[in-house]
């Protein structure tokens, strides 16, 4: 069984579940929208939103999502114990994490497609000025937190404790990611928009994924063994 | 690798701190052997299907299979390899046909035919389009039983197969295990039911407080001489 | 205990008892003044910090990759050790700001950095202590990804600090005097002596642990 082979049925396994019952989309997309919500109730004063809120209320809102999403997509995984049925398979056992990996991006990419035109309503912050290089951003920023964040919720899988591990251990690694994130659509905001200042973050943010989706490949399969 | 002939644990043990789940066991089973491994609750039967498994690595000893470890087999090794557990593998959104497809396409097989073949013989093709969340414990464990079953594994590693089946079913499983020793494959299943293990084990392993303290033939008389080794604790 | 320690422990500590000489002795920088005699041990403790994380990786990686139990045990001292240096390089860090900027914390690259690495490694030793059986792997991961990041978090902390427009202007540390240069590695090698030093005695410690558990199963039959 090829690589690939394995990732796509892990994968698409994943999306017939979702079609079928759409438990984890509607759910993480629904807490999303809650927490702009949220940050708009707080942050917004006498109408008026608080300068400069929207770039980090957008990666917030989809990266706590996304956190719950890791979790609730392995917790599915462990129901039934059928993560271990996966590791049975003849196959490399990293493409099992390809296939999780590419479930939560797009999740994630559901999620950032909705939560952005919210916070451009929201926080009348000119989201789409710059929609490629906006795109490139959410894009590589989700890689790099959905690459160390499906690790991690997969090793966690059985510990005890693991719905509160997951955000203990995931924020502090993926820091650089939120830095990166904000930063770069914060400079995309200005007037006129600092394109120089975002290609910086986007190119830290490559480097990141690049570091970290090689590391999660290395060491899926010795973390995943007891 | 195409065939498997014998799996040997050599000294094994796994502790998880100051737990010991597995405590110095060395057995060997071969082409056609069917062993009962029976014991307590809490004993280290599933930790050791585990480690057969290769999804638990043991803290001391080795495991070979035709005299090879694990790590120097890959992959490979595991298309051998089919493992029932407490927990049936089974995905309760999906239906039946579904669960079965995607294994057997995981395992690289003709998902058509081996999928008909398998609710065949767990008696569900009517029900077979119905989530597996929807079905009694006794489908489940079934449809489990032929989930692992799927891909012809020499190597067949059975955690509590009986759970939750009525008479017949657990008749229908019990030929179904001696035919495929029969047919050379290596079955080990850890039972708590001792007279279905009687009934079939060509070998019967007690297993008590993580030692193998006993390692004989047959399954005649094995209520008595399973009381004799444990004890009426 | 290796015949070295002693004789080490002994002169750790003498370097400790002269380092205030040093520092006293050493040429006042031009614009902090008294308050910048904080950075020789402030810089020293981000050396012990780097040390112990460089440990805590290549020893997590090591665990993790070979299975190999003692580098479990460097991991779990470096860890603890970065978690010590840190907070004290925090703590030194605000002392430092209090007095030089009035607040007690500033978004200054390098105490920000040292904010952030702290949490990674106390959640490496959280996840040691709740993660159930089979921890040792997950904080190895948790080491693993800590030191990798590190770079990271120094890049993006430090572009953004000093590129962006709404920056406060970072203290450098101005001009350095060469009398200053001899007390700042004096300062150094003796946190560093501390850290191996300790280190070592962290890892004697598990090792001592890990025999009991041993024994303890033997003993139970």
């Amino acid at each position: 069984m090829t690589f690939a082979r394995v990732a796509a049925l892990v994968f698409r396994k994943d999306v017939a579940i979702e079609l079928k019952s759409g438990e984890i989309l509607y759910t993480t997309l629904f807490f999303a929208v809650s927490c702009v919500l949220i940050f708009a109730v707080a942050f917004v004063k006498e109408g008026q939103p608080l300068p400069g809120a929207g770039a980090g209320i957008l990666w917030i809102a989809v990266l706590f999502a996304g956190n719950l999403a890791l979790g609730r997509t392995f917790e599915r995984e462990r129901y039934s114990e059928t993560l271990r049925a996966l590791l049975l398979v003849p196959a490399p056992r990293s493409a099992i994490y390809v296939g999780k990996l590419v479930g939560i991006l797009v999740l994630l990419f559901v999620t950032e497609i909705i939560v952005a035109p919210m916070v451009v309503l929201l926080f009348r912050v000119p989201l789409f000025a710059r929609p490629l290089l906006l795109g490139t951003l959410l894009v590589l920023g989700s890689v790099g937190f959905a690459a160390v964040g499906t690790l991690f919720a997969a090793m966690l899988v059985r510990a005890r404790t693991r719905d509160v591990m997951l955000p203990i251990l995931l924020y502090p690694i993926t820091i650089p990611v939120i830095i990166a994130g904000v930063l770069g659509t914060g400079s995309l905001l200005q007037s006129p928009a600092d394109e120089p200042i975002a290609l910086m973050w986007i190119a830290l943010l490559v480097c990141f994924d690049v570091v970290f989706v090689t590391l999660a490949l290395w060491m899926f399969e010795p973390l995943m063994t007891e | 690798m195409v065939q498997l002939d014998q799996v040997q644990l050599v000294d094994v043990s796994r502790h998880f701190g100051r737990r010991r789940a597995v405590s110095h066991v060395t057995l060997t089973a071969s082409r056609g052997d069917l062993v009962a491994l029976v014991g307590p609750n809490g004993a280290g039967k599933s930790t050791l299907l585990g480690m057969l498994a290769t999804l638990v690595t043991p803290t001391s000893g080795t495991i070979r299979y035709d005299g090879r470890e694990a790590r120097s087999l890959g992959a490979g090794l595991r298309a051998q390899i089919g493992l029932l557990a407490h927990d049936l593998h089974l995905y309760a959104e999906l239906s039946a046909r579904q669960n079965l497809t995607l294994f057997a396409r995981l395992y690289g097989l003709d998902a058509g035919t081996s999928v008909e073949n398998a609710l065949q013989a767990a008696g569900l093709s009517e029900r077979a389009d119905e989530d597996v969340g929807r079905y009694s414990r006794g489908m489940r464990q079934r449809l489990a039983i032929e989930r692992a079953l799927l891909h012809r594994p020499k190597l067949v590693l059975l955690d509590e197969p009986f759970t939750g089946l009525d008479d017949q079913a657990a008749r229908l499983v019990t030929e179904r295990l001696k035919a495929l020793a029969a047919d050379g494959a290596i079955v080990l299943l850890a039972t708590h039911d001792l007279e279905v293990a009687a009934d079939l084990a060509t070998r019967v392993a007690v297993v008590v407080g993580g030692r193998l303290i006993a390692d004989e033939s047959g399954g005649h008389d094995l209520r008595r001489r399973y009381r004799a080794v444990v004890g009426n604790a | 205990m290796n015949k070295y320690f002693t004789p080490l422990a002994v002169v750790a500590a003498a370097m400790f008892a002269y380092a205030p000489v040093a520092i006293i002795g050493a040429p006042y920088e031009s614009t902090m003044l008294l308050v910048q005699k904080i950075f020789y041990f402030h810089f020293s403790t981000w050396m012990a910090l780097t040390a112990a994380i460089v440990v805590c990786g290549a020893a997590s990686a090591v665990y993790l990759f070979r299975g190999n139990p003692r580098a479990d045990h460097y991991a779990v001292a470096g860890a603890e050790l970065a978690v010590i240096f840190g907070a004290f390089g925090l703590v030194s860090g605000s002392i430092w700001g209090r007095k030089a900027w009035g607040v007690w914390w500033q978004w200054e690259p390098r105490l920000t950095m040292a904010l952030l690495l702290e949490l990674v490694f106390i959640g490496y030793l959280l996840v040691r202590r709740y993660g159930g059986p089979g921890s040792e792997k997950l904080a190895a991961a948790m080491g693993i990804f800590g030191a990798a990041t590190a770079p990271f978090v120094y890049k993006s902390v430090d572009w953004w600090r000093t590129i962006h427009p709404q920056t406060t202007v970072m203290k450098t540390l101005g001009a350095r005097s060469p009398g200053m240069w001899g007390v700042v590695w004096f300062c150094t090698v003796a946190f560093l002596l501390l850290f191996v030093l300790l280190l070592a005695l962290r890892v004697r410690l598990e090792e001592q642990r890990v025999e009991l558990d041993r024994l303890y199963l033997e003993a139970e039959g």
